[in-house]
C-alpha cells in the first residue's frame, strides 16, 4: 500500500477524517519551510501538501499568491522545493507528501523529468491545477510511470457526465474543491458538502477530501463529520505570514484544526 | 464568389511562379487551414489547460459555438453587426507615398507596393470589435448576463465595454495597473461606456497579470459569466473562435487585392501580441503557397536584454493561461515579465496557433524595438497621415526592415490593426515633448 492508502485507511479505522495541511515552499524563504513541516506534522497533519510556486497562481487568491511570490522573491527555485521534499522524508518516513501547483513548471524539463525527481525525493502525490483529465497526457503517465499518485479534482461544477472522465486515472484521493472560485474564498454549506462528497463516493472508492474555504476548528468539523478529509490552506498560509514564518504558529493553528478533526464524529451516530 | 477567388488565386500563382497544380495539392490534400484538431491542439500546441471548474464551461462553449456555426441566423446577425455598427468591409488601402518613401531605401528596382488593410477604421478604432461581436453573439445564445475581459492597451477593454453597452450587459475589465497608468483615455472610455475596471497590481501589473485575475474572476462566477478573451489565446475553444472571428480580416483582404491588383500579395505583415490580429490576416491566405507571411513581435529594448515581449524569438513552449505555447520563461517554468512600448503587445505569450506555424516554417517571426517602433510611427504618420497603434507600428518598422527584398511590382497587404490615438502620451513621453 501506498503511504496515502496507508493514511486514509488508518484514519478511517479510527473513524475520522484525515487532516490534509497545505504549505507553501519556500515562503517566506526556503531556508524556512523544513522547520514549519516538522511543526505541522508535531501539530497533527496527516497529509502534507507542499505548493510549488508558480509566478502566475490562477487558481489562488490574495493570501497564497502573495505566498508564492513572497517564495520565489527569497529565491526559491524547483530544486529546492525537491530538496525540501527529500529532507521532510528523510525525517518523516510514513507522512504522506502531495505537491500541488501549475503545469509549466512541472512541466518545464519534460514531465518524465519531474516524475523522476519527485518520485526520488519521496513524494506521494501531485495535484496539478491546470492539467484537467483531457489534458492527462501532458503528465499523467509520467506519474503513474514513476508510482507517484495523480490526484484529481473535482468541482461543484463537474456534473455527473463529466465525472467517470475525472475518475478515471484518479488515484491516491480526489480532492473535492467545495466551492467554485479560487483558494481562499468563504466556504460552501455542509449541506451542499454532504451531498457532493455522496455523489462523488457513488463513483469511486477513493478517499474524498474536501477543500477550499476551510478555515476555522468549527468548519473543518463540519467537513470532516462528513468527508474522508479536510483540506486547510490559506488560513495556515496566513497564520505563518502573520507570523513571519514562525513554525510555532503553524503548529498551534494545526492543533487546533486537528483537535476539531479527531473529535467531529465522536457523539455522531455513525 | 469563393469560386471565382479560388480561380483568380491559380492564375495569380502561375504569374509567380508557382504552379497551380502544387497549389490544388496544398489546399486539398494538405490544409493548413483545418487546425486546431477537436481538443483544440494545433501541432503540438493549444489544448485545455485549466482548473476542472472551468472545464464543463469550456466544454460548453465549444459546443455552442459548433451550433452557433451551423446557424443561418447567427451568422446573419453577426454579419449585420459587422456592416452597421463595426463599419467593414474595411478599406485596403495603397500606402503611396509610403510605399515611396521605403523604396527609396532600397535599390533601384525593389520596394514593393504597400497596402493597409484599415483596420483601425473600425468602430471603437481597432481590430478587436471584430472579435468582441462575435464573442457575445455567442454570450447571449448562452444565456450569459454578465461579461469580463482582460485589457492591455485597452483596446480589447474598450471593444468589450462597447458591446457590453450596445447588448445592455454589465462588464467588469480587468487592466495591469502599469497600463491603466499608461492608457488613461482607454480606461475613461471604457468607464462612459458604463464598465467598471479594476486595476490589478499583482505580478508587473500588465496583460499577464490581467489575464490572471479575469481568470480568477470567471472561476467564481461560471455560472452567469462570460468571459470575452481578447486574443487568439486561452483554451480551446478561444484560439479558434477568436481567429474565426477575426478572419473576416483576411477574407476581405483577399476579395480586395484580387479587385485592386488582379492577384494575391506577395507579403502579409502584421504585429503580433497574443497573435489575433494576425492570424486574422493570415489565416485565409495559410494555403496560398505563393503567399509569405511576416510576424512581428515586441523585441522591446533589443533581443539581447530580458527587456523583450518576443515570445518565439526569444522563449519555448510550455503552459499558461489555459493553452501551451510559446513562453518567455526561465529554466525552473516560471514566466517573465515582458517588455514593449507597447501595451498591446506586452505579453510573454502568444496564441498557439503562431507557435505551430512558427514551427512548420509557415510564417517567419521577428522582432523589433521600442526605438524602431517608434521611428515608424512618425514616419506612418507623416507619410500618411495616419496615426497608427504602437503596435501595428512595430509592423510597420518590420516591414521597412525587409523591403530590399522585395522587388517594385511585388505587393504587400500590412495589417493597419488600430489607430495611435491612444499611444499619443506614451509617444510624447519617449520623445520627451510635454503635452
Ligand atoms: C491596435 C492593436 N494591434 C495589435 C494588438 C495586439 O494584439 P493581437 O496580437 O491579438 O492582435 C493590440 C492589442 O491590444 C492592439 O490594440
Amino acid at each position: 500500500m501506498t503511504r496515502l492508502a496507508t493514511t486514509f485507511a488508518r484514519t478511517a479505522s479510527e473513524n475520522r477524517a484525515a487532516l490534509v495541511a497545505f504549505v507553501t515552499a519556500g515562503d517566506p524563504s526556503p531556508a524556512h519551510t523544513p522547520a514549519i513541516l516538522d511543526a505541522i506534522v508535531a501539530g497533527g497533519a496527516d497529509v502534507i501538501e507542499l505548493g510549488m510556486p508558480f509566478t502566475d497562481p490562477m487558481a489562488d487568491g490574495p493570501a497564497i499568491q502573495a505566498a508564492n511570490l513572497r517564495a520565489l522573491a527569497a529565491g526559491l527555485r524547483t530544486a529546492d522545493v525537491l530538496a525540501i521534499a527529500t529532507g521532510f522524508r528523510q525525517r518523516h518516513p510514513d507522512v504522506p507528501l502531495v505537491l500541488m501547483g501549475y503545469a509549466n513548471p512541472m512541466l518545464s524539463r519534460g514531465p518524465e523529468w519531474f516524475a523522476q525527481a519527485a518520485a526520488k525525493a519521496g513524494v506521494d502525490g501531485v495535484i496539478c491545477v491546470d492539467i484537467p483529465a483531457e489534458e492527462d497526457a501532458a503528465l499523467g503517465p509520467a506519474l503513474r510511470a514513476a508510482g507517484i499518485d495523480p490526484v484529481r479534482l473535482a468541482t461543484p461544477t463537474t456534473d455527473t457526465a463529466r465525472l467517470p472522465a475525472v475518475l478515471a486515472g484518479a488515484s491516491g484521493f480526489l480532492y473535492y474543491v467545495s466551492v467554485a472560485g479560487i483558494t481562499g474564498m468563504q466556504q460552501a454549506a455542509t449541506g451542499s458538502i454532504e451531498e457532493a462528497v455522496a455523489r462523488l463516493k457513488a463513483g469511486t472508492d477513493l478517499p474524498v477530501a474536501v477543500g477550499f474555504g476551510v478555515r476555522t476548528p468549527e468548519q473543518a468539523a463540519a467537513v470532516a463529520r462528513v468527508a474522508d478529509g479536510v483540506v486547510v490552506g490559506s488560513a495556515i498560509v496566513d497564520a505563518l505570514a502573520k507570523a513571519g514564518g514562525d513554525p510555532e504558529a503553524g503548529r498551534a493553528l494545526v492543533a487546533g484544526l486537528a483537535a476539531a478533526v479527531r473529535e467531529a464524529r465522536m457523539g455522531v451516530a455513525a | 464568389m469563393a469560386q471565382a477567388s479560388r480561380d483568380d488565386v491559380s492564375t495569380s500563382l502561375d504569374t509567380n511562379g508557382y504552379g497551380a497544380k502544387r497549389h490544388h495539392v496544398m489546399t486539398l490534400a494538405n490544409s493548413l487551414r483545418s487546425q486546431p484538431d477537436a481538443q483544440g491542439h494545433f501541432g503540438e500546441f493549444g489544448g485545455r489547460y485549466v482548473a476542472e471548474t472551468l472545464m464543463p464551461l469550456v466544454l460548453a462553449l465549444d459546443a455552442e459555438y459548433r451550433a452557433a456555426k451551423q446557424d443561418p441566423a447567427f451568422a446573419a446577425e453577426l454579419a449585420g453587426l459587422m456592416t452597421h455598427y463595426v463599419g467593414r468591409p474595411s478599406p485596403l488601402y495603397y500606402a503611396e507615398r509610403l510605399t515611396e518613401t521605403l523604396r527609396a531605401t532600397a535599390p533601384a528596382g525593389m520596394g514593393p507596393k504597400i497596402y493597409f488593410k484599415r483596420e483601425e477604421l473600425n468602430h471603437t478604432g481597432a481590430h478587436k470589435i471584430n472579435n468582441c461581436i462575435g464573442q457575445i453573439l455567442l454570450a447571449i445564445r448562452m444565456g450569459k448576463t454578465r461579461i469580463i475581459a482582460e485589457t492591455g492597451a485597452g483596446q480589447h477593454g474598450v471593444a468589450t465595454a462597447t458591446v457590453a453597452a450596445r447588448f445592455g450587459l454589465p462588464c467588469t475589465i480587468f487592466m495591469g495597473a502599469k497600463d491603466v497608468e499608461r492608457q488613461q483615455p482607454n480606461v475613461f472610455r471604457m468607464k462612459l461606456l458604463g464598465a467598471e475596471v479594476t486595476p490589478v497590481t499583482s505580478g508587473a501589473q500588465t496583460l499577464k497579470d490581467a489575464m490572471n485575475e479575469a481568470l480568477r474572476d470567471w472561476v467564481a462566477n461560471v455560472h452567469d459569466t462570460f468571459y470575452i478573451i481578447g486574443t487568439a489565446a486561452g483554451p480551446h475553444p478561444y484560439p479558434e473562435l477568436v481567429r474565426d472571428f477575426q478572419s473576416v480580416i483576411g477574407t476581405e483582404a483577399k476579395a480586395q487585392i484580387l479587385e485592386a491588383e488582379g492577384r494575391l500579395p506577395d507579403l502579409l505583415v502584421a504585429s503580433v501580441g497574443g497573435g489575433s490580429n494576425a492570424i486574422g490576416l493570415f489565416h485565409p491566405f495559410l494555403d496560398d503557397e505563393g503567399v509569405e507571411m511576416l510576424g512581428i513581435e515586441a523585441a522591446g529594448k533589443g533581443m539581447h536584454t530580458a527587456e523583450h515581449a518576443a515570445s518565439l524569438s526569444g522563449g519555448r513552449p510550455g503552459v499558461l493561461h489555459g493553452n501551451r505555447t510559446y513562453l518567455l520563461q526561465d529554466e525552473d517554468g516560471q514566466i517573465s515579465e515582458a517588455h514593449s512600448i507597447s501595451a498591446g503587445l506586452d505579453y510573454p505569450g502568444i496564441g498557439p496557433e503562431h507557435s505551430w506555424l512558427h514551427e512548420i516554417g509557415r510564417v517567419r517571426y521577428e522582432g523589433v524595438t521600442d526605438m524602431e517602433a517608434l521611428d515608424a510611427f512618425q514616419l506612418c504618420c507623416r507619410t500618411e497621415g495616419i496615426i497608427p497603434a504602437l503596435e501595428c507600428a512595430h509592423a510597420i518598422a518590420g516591414l521597412a526592415h525587409r523591403v530590399h527584398e522585395y522587388r517594385a511590382d511585388q505587393i504587400v497587404i500590412l495589417n493597419l490593426s488600430g489607430r495611435g490615438d491612444k499611444d499619443i502620451f506614451t509617444v510624447a513621453d519617449a520623445l520627451g515633448a510635454k503635452i
